[in-house]
């Protein structure tokens, strides 16, 4: 299960879906939204994506961890639009037959998910707001 | 031909629009699109920002040649998590 929505994520959904008899260990990740960033008070945070893509990304994650590690199923589902403060962002769940294989996946995932899948985040602080980032490509300098 | 370009988050915003549709030369390339489009929409150019690509929503390269009714998106710097 790889998906996108706009509402509230439910980790139990999430466990019931990863639960397989072959599994002796059930690990879940949850992003929260925090209330501090770089000395900023955070009010809230809005999240956009291009959700077609974003699916698909995170579809590929978990095609890649499962040719890495010997897990049974994953799930990831990130939360778009506006996001209070202490919710969960986004939730990943791994089961697998044992629990190193479904923590690495899981640690794979979250980080591969900062990296590729287009989905951007906006923070809204005390005295305004900006777009959260950072990547590597091509430096728009170079196309001039 | 025609290619359909879709902004998000920073590009949305900067470009005041959200989807558009482009008359491109046959044979463009991704980074001649964007050119263009920093020609239409000023704001588009960011100094210091670093973009990834997708047509067809597949990430390609900045030489990637567009084809006819390509869905073609500009990524800024991702955030998720």
């Amino acid at each position: 299960m790889f998906r996108v929505t706009n509402q509230p994520i439910d980790l139990n959904e999430l466990v019931a879906y990863v639960t397989d008899p072959e599994a002796g260990a059930i690990v879940p990740f949850i992003g929260t939204t925090r209330n501090n960033n770089e000395g900023r008070k955070v009010i809230a945070l809005d999240y956009e994506a291009y959700p077609e893509m974003a699916e698909k990304e995170l579809a590929r994650i978990g095609d890649d961890a499962k040719t890495k590690w010997p897990i049974c199923k994953m799930a990831i589902v990130h939360r778009l639009g506006p996001v209070q403060i202490g919710e969960a962002s986004v939730i990943i769940v791994v089961s697998a037959a044992h629990r190193d294989a479904a923590f690495a996946a899981s640690r794979f995932a979250i980080e591969e998910i900062k990296k590729t899948v287009p989905i951007w985040k906006k923070e809204v602080f005390e005295g305004g707001e900006v777009w959260i980032g950072t990547q590597t490509g091509q430096p728009l300098s170079a196309l001039k | 031909m025609k290619v359909r370009v879709k902004f998000f988050a920073m590009l949305r915003e900067r470009a005041g629009v959200a989807d558009l549709s482009k008359e491109v030369a046959e044979g463009s390339t991704v980074g001649e699109l964007w050119r263009q489009l920093q020609k239409d929409y000023p704001k588009l150019d960011v100094p210091g920002i670093r973009l990834l690509y997708a047509v067809n929503q597949n990430y390609v390269g900045i030489e990637h040649r567009l084809s006819d009714r390509d869905e073609v998106v500009f990524i800024p710097p991702v955030s998720g998590g």
